[in-house]
């Protein structure tokens, strides 16, 4: 055991709150994944995610915790995609690049002031590419809380968000009513991605969200067995990663460590490629799973 | 702002301005912006383990560019667009921190990179720079009529010889050179800005193909000139200016190309271009 | 049917004999024969999938035939040759696209070309003509993806016709066209066949537009082909035997009806006998 867990492991105050903190955000980022993956949204996830680093260096310059700058973002974003519906590709794709690219210009801006003015040293590096090892153990009970909501959300949700996400048109006509789910979904996106870039950074946030979900959806056809199994990967992949990185210490360079970050979005890669590999039987062959990926991405 | 190490800056950001004119024109044709996000990134990977390696920066991004522009001209030949470029693309990201923070200037070397750096041109990466930016030009240039034809009409070009897979290749080669250049002035993070809103700006404009490309390459230079003399000025980083000053005249060119739109028609429709 | 001024078919300009192509193990076309000549429209019918891209294709060069020879007039058939104009089914145009329609005519003369269309005024006028023989003129310098379907059309069929093919292929040129729109496409075919003295081969799933402009008729069923003129190939007995079924030809008035019992041809009857019900009232 002492083999795979470095000297201190248990016992590192930080540690503990990354392995719980990871957890939780994993949890809601694979099940609101799921639901992205499907209604080909991954495309938002990942513009809310970049947005994310504009408000996180900009709470900096606040004083703030990166949280709630990421927080704010995610919400005015979200607001926004889902006032100009900007769902359409093509087109959409071009404007919506090009308001990531003035935002992350802002970002660059905030995070030169950042260091400049505040004394918050590796401000790029937190703020992007996420610190899980140094999240303020006082931020824990709020996140606990976010993360409810938005899990919550979507498992309320559960049943109608399932049905619009595969077919807007037919639960339009059962009386689902649409919009309000739409919402409702966006919500939990926002916390979900503003969660994660708190673990993994605002860049890389995208990978928690769509990775352990398309991993999923590849081994199942059944929805529930997905958002667990989603949930499920994210969690191991988070935890092997907190284990890695904190052995990675002793590894070259040497008395660095390498980025926690860089282990889970390698250590997810690696789990879709292996998703990727016909095992016959592994399964089944008419996968509807897989024709709510193939939905969701013709759509995008 | 002229003097010493800020000649380098103005002359490459000069020939990245034209090239982002130049190729934007024709990667905002193509909707190729998927590619003009993703290639850098992956690039940026390259130039970090470069700088571990001790290695030319421009050779790094060089290798990674051609071979991820390879891989995802392969991938979407085969179908496979999304999760797995995506997942690609944010796990080149992650490789980069990673070699990044084996390396002493872990935060600057980052910031450098993602969002570009005033003085981020050497002396002895001038001459690759501009070397790289003509060939890339006249490249275009050179392919412009079938590249056009195959971009528009795919099929139609395929019945006059213009075949569109080796021309997607060279296509995405261009990009891959473009972003070996770009890199160093603007970011990774920024580079798909200046190739795209330029060129964006420029169709809202004119309805003429050479005209929409000089206009693209006059907008990248006054974007470029300007971010380059207010980051100089303000120490701000200049992918600020950069993402700013291209969002403003996409902005600003739709708003005008709306406004044509919405005067009354007048019965000589047929001169106004920009219908 | 609108009475032609003596109609001289020229001479032979492509001739197929004996063409069968397999796809993914799938036999698309058995021995399809049947020539087109200048001045002459033809009508290449047959519902979705029955194989009427891929002969195309063969005829354009891009696809193999497993089997048999495509004969193009002066010389045997090899490669892609600049004499033929084709108009393809879909070309997707952005409403932003920095390209006007007389853009498009210009990518028609000399798109394959390296370099940068150079302005000169032999271009332009070789461009304003081919813009006024399809009545194009008065939306010349408009966005092409801005124009409607049937403008667009126009503009892609003087884009073919720039290079003075002798061949002119159209895939559904039809396709998505309200009515009038569709009768003016056909009625330019046939008078761009019978003035430039080019032959031209029109793909269609329904005849009936093409009805009036057609002058013999390539019917492509189950793989196979029926050609000669509307009147011997659309029977009841040519066609039974080209599905390998019972078919029926119904004449109303002067429409067309192709109607067959056995459930794979279901939906394409249902969508002649609705064109058809539809054809009839007006």
């Amino acid at each position: 055991m002492g083999f795979i867990f470095g000297p201190g492991f248990f016992q590192s105050s930080p540690v503990q709150v990354a392995l719980i903190v990871g957890a939780v955000v994993s949890v809601v980022s694979g099940v609101v994944g799921v639901f992205t993956v499907v209604r080909g949204q991954a495309f938002s996830g990942h513009a809310l995610a970049d947005l994310g680093a504009t408000g996180g260096s900009g709470a900096f310059l606040l004083g703030l915790n990166q949280l709630w700058g990421f927080l704010v973002i995610a919400a005015v974003a979200a607001g926004a995609i889902e006032l100009l519906g900007l769902r359409r590709p093509r087109g959409r794709d071009l404007a919506t690049g090009i308001v990531l690219g003035a935002g992350l210009g802002l970002a660059a801006l905030f995070l030169y002031l950042d260091t400049s003015f505040s004394s918050t040293t590796g401000a790029s590096i937190t703020i992007l590419f996420g610190s899980i090892f140094a999240i303020d153990s006082s931020l824990v009970p709020v996140i606990a809380v976010l993360t409810a909501i938005s899990l919550g959300t979507v498992l309320l949700l559960y049943r109608m968000l399932l049905f619009s996400s595969l077919s807007p048109e037919m639960a339009a006509a059962r009386t689902v009513p649409v919009r309000a789910v739409g919402i409702g979904y966006l919500v939990a996106l926002a916390l979900a991605v503003s969660l994660s870039a708190m673990t993994i950074g605002a860049v890389l946030s995208t990978a928690l969200l769509v990775g352990p979900a398309a991993c999923a959806l590849r081994l199942t056809k059944r929805p529930g067995l997905a958002l667990a199994l989603a949930a499920l990967i994210g969690v191991a992949v988070t935890w092997v990663s907190i284990v890695l990185a904190y052995d990675s210490y002793y590894w070259p360079p040497g008395g660095r460590g390498w980025p926690v970050s860089f282990f889970v979005v390698a250590l997810i890669f690696t789990a879709y490629l292996l998703t990727q590999i016909p095992i016959p039987g592994w399964f089944s062959r008419r996968q509807p799973g897989r024709a709510m990926v193939d939905v969701g991405m013709a759509r995008r | 702002m002229f003097s010493g190490f800020m000649v380098n800056t103005w002359l490459a950001a000069t020939m990245v301005a034209v090239v982002a004119g130049v190729l934007g024109f024709f990667i905002v044709l193509r909707g190729a912006a998927f590619i003009a996000h993703a290639v850098p990134n992956g690039a940026f990977a390259g130039a970090a383990a470069a700088g571990l390696l001790g290695l030319s920066t421009l050779l790094g991004l060089g290798t990674f560019a051609v071979a991820g522009a390879l891989s995802i001209s392969w991938l979407s030949r085969r179908g496979r667009h999304d999760v797995v470029t995506a997942l690609a693309l944010v796990m080149m990201l992650g490789l980069g921190a990673l070699f990044l923070s084996m390396s002493e200037e872990y935060a600057s070397e980052i910031f450098s990179l993602l969002f570009g750096d005033v003085v981020g041109v050497s002396s002895a990466e001038l001459l690759p720079i501009l070397a790289l930016g003509v060939a890339c030009v006249a490249a275009v240039l050179v392919l412009f009529r079938p590249l056009m034809l195959s971009s528009v009409m795919p099929e139609a070009g395929e019945a006059r010889g213009v075949r569109a897979q080796p021309l997607e290749l060279c296509f995405v080669l261009l990009v891959a050179l473009a972003t070996t250049m770009t890199v160093p002035v603007v970011g990774a993070f920024l580079m798909f800005s200046l190739m795209t809103a330029p060129a964006a700006a420029a169709r809202s404009l004119t309805a003429r193909p050479l005209l929409a490309m000089g206009l693209a390459v006059l907008i990248a230079l006054a974007i470029v000139w300007v971010a380059i003399a207010l980051s100089y000025l303000s120490a701000w980083p200049i992918g600020f200016f950069v993402g700013t000053l291209g969002a403003t005249s996409y902005g600003l060119a739709r708003g005008w190309a709306g406004h044509r739109q919405r005067r009354p028609l007048s019965a000589r429709m047929a001169t106004d271009p920009a219908r | 049917m609108p009475v032609e001024a003596a109609r001289v078919a020229g001479d032979e300009v492509v001739r197929l004999e004996g063409i069968s192509v397999w796809l993914s193990g799938r036999q698309v076309l058995r021995e399809v024969s049947f020539s087109l000549r200048a001045a002459e429209v033809t009508g290449l019918i047959g519902s979705n999938g029955a194989g009427k891209t891929t002969l195309f294709r063969v005829i354009l060069g891009l696809q193999r035939a497993s089997a048999g020879r495509v004969w193009m007039r002066g010389r045997a058939h090899s490669g892609r040759l600049p004499a033929i104009g084709y108009v393809p089914q879909t070309v997707a145009l952005d409403p932003d696209m920095p390209l006007r329609a007389r853009d498009v005519v210009g990518l028609g003369l000399d798109g394959q070309r390296l370099g940068i269309p150079l302005p000169s005024r032999q271009r332009r006028q070789l461009v304003d003509e081919m813009l006024q023989a399809v009545d194009a003129t008065h939306f010349a310098d408009a966005r092409v993806g801005r124009l409607s379907g049937g403008e667009q059309r126009r503009v892609l069929i003087a884009h073919a016709l720039i290079s003075r093919p002798q061949l002119l292929l159209l895939d559904e040129p039809l396709i998505n066209l309200d009515i009038r729109s569709e009768q003016e496409v056909v009625e330019l075919l046939s008078g761009i066949a019978r003035q430039q003295r080019i032959a031209v081969l029109i793909s269609a799933h329904d005849m009936n537009p093409l009805l009036p402009a057609m002058d013999r008729i390539v019917y492509l069923a189950a793989g196979r082909a029926a050609s000669g003129t509307t009147d011997e190939v659309v029977q009841t007995e040519v066609l039974s035997k080209l599905y390998g079924r019972q078919v029926d030809v119904i004449r109303l008035r002067d429409r067309v009806l192709v109607v067959s019992g056995s459930d794979e041809s279901v939906a394409a009857d249902h969508e002649h006998a609705h064109d058809v019900a539809e054809r009839g009232l007006i």
